[in-house]
């Protein structure tokens, strides 16, 4: 197969699963909150149990009138969104599906690369909160940075703990190094991942910057149409990516009880059995106060992600 | 931290709350579903207020006690020539009766007011319109939510006698009897006591 075949192959199925997967999470959403409120869920859109709500949201957005506020800074705001939703995209680049190069991009220094571009989310809520010039987009901009930038410490950390359990930050190369028993000894590393990542894509109870009830929507308040959309598609690439992730890092990636000739088959199902956890506890549990935010980050998680790195270290000395 | 230091087992709490909304899950879910399914509605339901032209005599007590002022209503005098009486008569002619629903908050004094029983309480709800002065409902209008007013229940065979009853009695009985009259019933309206009744 030509290089350009191959590339073409692997940009266009990143593409297509950039765009699908997170309408099923968003559409497992919707069904999944409703049902565990107990009620039923949009049913009207398309034929069967309202699978095309999202898409006629998407129609929705698209009708909607592009609004910038008055004395907002016109380029940055453009931007921002552009901002939020891009590094997502290259993240997925880089999270491989399967065993034999089912992997869009193999790089020696996956992870490496991956926790760099996650780290600009905090770029994209700034440069939305203050381009607003509202004070309630502000506000939820400083809160939103100052969340990004303590959840990144404990999401670093903890990815450390697997890099160095492997001896590799190629995110192939992890997988091919996961063992079983792993799932007990990088356990609160992966907890402590989960949570940062849930904190970094900014999901319930995590959703202090957004909280509609006191800030409005926070930097999202003067988003209309298009824009507000690619906010909400980051939201739910965000949990592709982090649910993905998790996968490849701690629950062993392409493994799986039978063949691993399904490998693209368990990585997908585990990815999906994530984000099902990351809407369950949007339903489950109320927001954190912004101090309580603080606290678990700095007295929980970054100590724990600590303990473990201590704990990794040892364990590879004894072995 | 500071209010949940004395819990026994840390992150008790956050499992429980986990079990419940996957519980809730499984269960079936509890929506109404109701443009699909009509609700089933108490029979004394309070929906829109429906008017009967034929009892009014443009008392106007209606009007006067709305709360909200929501009620219009504008009348002529007619005059009925009766052959062979002393003089014509007159009685009032309704020429509009207009509730405004955009106004009303459905207290039913107007109902419970009108000493001729020409309004009445309706189950209707579905009166919705897209623009607000369609809300301003015609006579026409009232007078057609009275094929949705439901019979009203049935006499409370346990319950007093009505007036009419009552005064049918005293006079049957005759005068002296005043005060007997006032308990006494027609055997025929007392229920059976019948054996089976535990069935």
């Amino acid at each position: 197969m030509p290089l350009w075949l191959d590339l073409l192959i692997r940009v266009a199925g990143v593409m297509v699963g950039f765009l699908v997967l997170p309408l099923l999470v968003g559409q497992a959403e919707h069904k999944v909150m409703a049902h565990m409120q107990g009620r039923v869920g949009p049913m009207y859109a398309g034929a069967f149990h309202g699978w095309a709500q999202l898409v006629a949201d998407g129609v929705k957005f698209v009708q909607k009138e592009d609004v910038h506020p008055h004395g907002a800074d016109r380029q940055v705001f453009r931007l921002a969104p552009i901002v939020a939703l891009f590094p997502y995209l290259v993240v997925i680049l880089t999270i491989p599906l399967g065993p034999h190069g089912l992997v869009a991009q193999r790089l020696d220094i996956g992870l490496f690369l991956v926790l760099a571009i996650l780290g600009i989310g905090v770029v994209a809520v700034l440069m939305s909160a203050w381009a607003s010039a509202n004070k309630y987009s502000l506000l939820g901009g400083l809160r939103g940075a100052a969340q990004l930038l303590g959840y990144e410490l404990p999401l670093v950390l903890a990815a450390a703990s697997v890099a160095m359990a492997a001896g590799t930050l190629s995110l192939p190369g992890i997988v091919e190094a996961w063992r079983p028993w792993w799932l007990v000894w990088q356990a609160p590393a992966a907890v402590v991942f989960f949570v940062a990542g849930l904190a970094e894509i900014r999901r319930p109870p995590f959703d202090m910057p957004i909280a509609d009830s006191e800030l409005v929507f926070g930097y999202m308040t003067e988003y209309t149409g298009l824009r507000f959309a690619f906010f909400l598609l980051a939201e739910y690439v965000g949990i592709i990516v982090i649910a993905g992730l998790t996968t490849v890092l701690f629950l062993g990636g392409w493994h799986g009880p039978f063949s691993d000739q399904l490998g693209w088959f368990w990585t997908l199902l585990k990815i999906f059995a994530l984000s099902f956890v990351i809407i369950w506890f949007r339903v489950t549990y109320p927001r954190l106060r912004e101090d309580q935010l603080q606290r678990l980050c700095w007295l929980v998680l970054v100590p724990l992600a600590l303990a473990q790195l201590v704990l990794t270290v040892a364990v590879k000395s004894l072995l | 931290m500071t209010d949940d230091g004395d819990r026994p087992t840390p992150g008790k709490g956050l499992i429980n709350g986990l079990a419940v909304t996957l519980k809730t899950l499984t269960k079936k879910t509890t929506t109404q579903q109701y443009p699909d399914v009509e609700p089933e509605l108490p029979p004394r339901s309070r929906g829109v207020i429906a008017l009967l032209e034929e009892n009014c005599t443009v008392c106007m007590l209606c009007a006067r006690e709305c709360p909200d002022w929501c009620i219009y209503i504008d009348s002529h005098k007619e005059e009925v020539v009766v052959p062979g009486a002393a003089r014509a008569r007159q009685r009032n002619v309704l020429d509009r009766f207009d509730i405004d629903f955009s106004l009303c908050m459905y207290c039913g004094i107007c109902i419970e007011v009108c000493p001729f029983d020409a309004l009445h309480w309706t189950p209707e709800f579905e009166y919705a319109e897209t623009d607000v002065l369609s809300l301003l409902h015609d006579k026409n209008r009232l007078g057609e939510w009275m094929r949705t007013v439901p019979p009203p229940p049935a006499h409370d065979v346990l319950g007093e006698p009505s007036k009419e009853e009552a005064t049918a009695a005293r006079k049957a009985a005759g005068p002296g009897a005043a005060t007997a009259a006032k308990t006494a019933r027609p055997a025929s309206v007392r229920p059976e006591p019948r054996p089976e009744s535990g069935k």
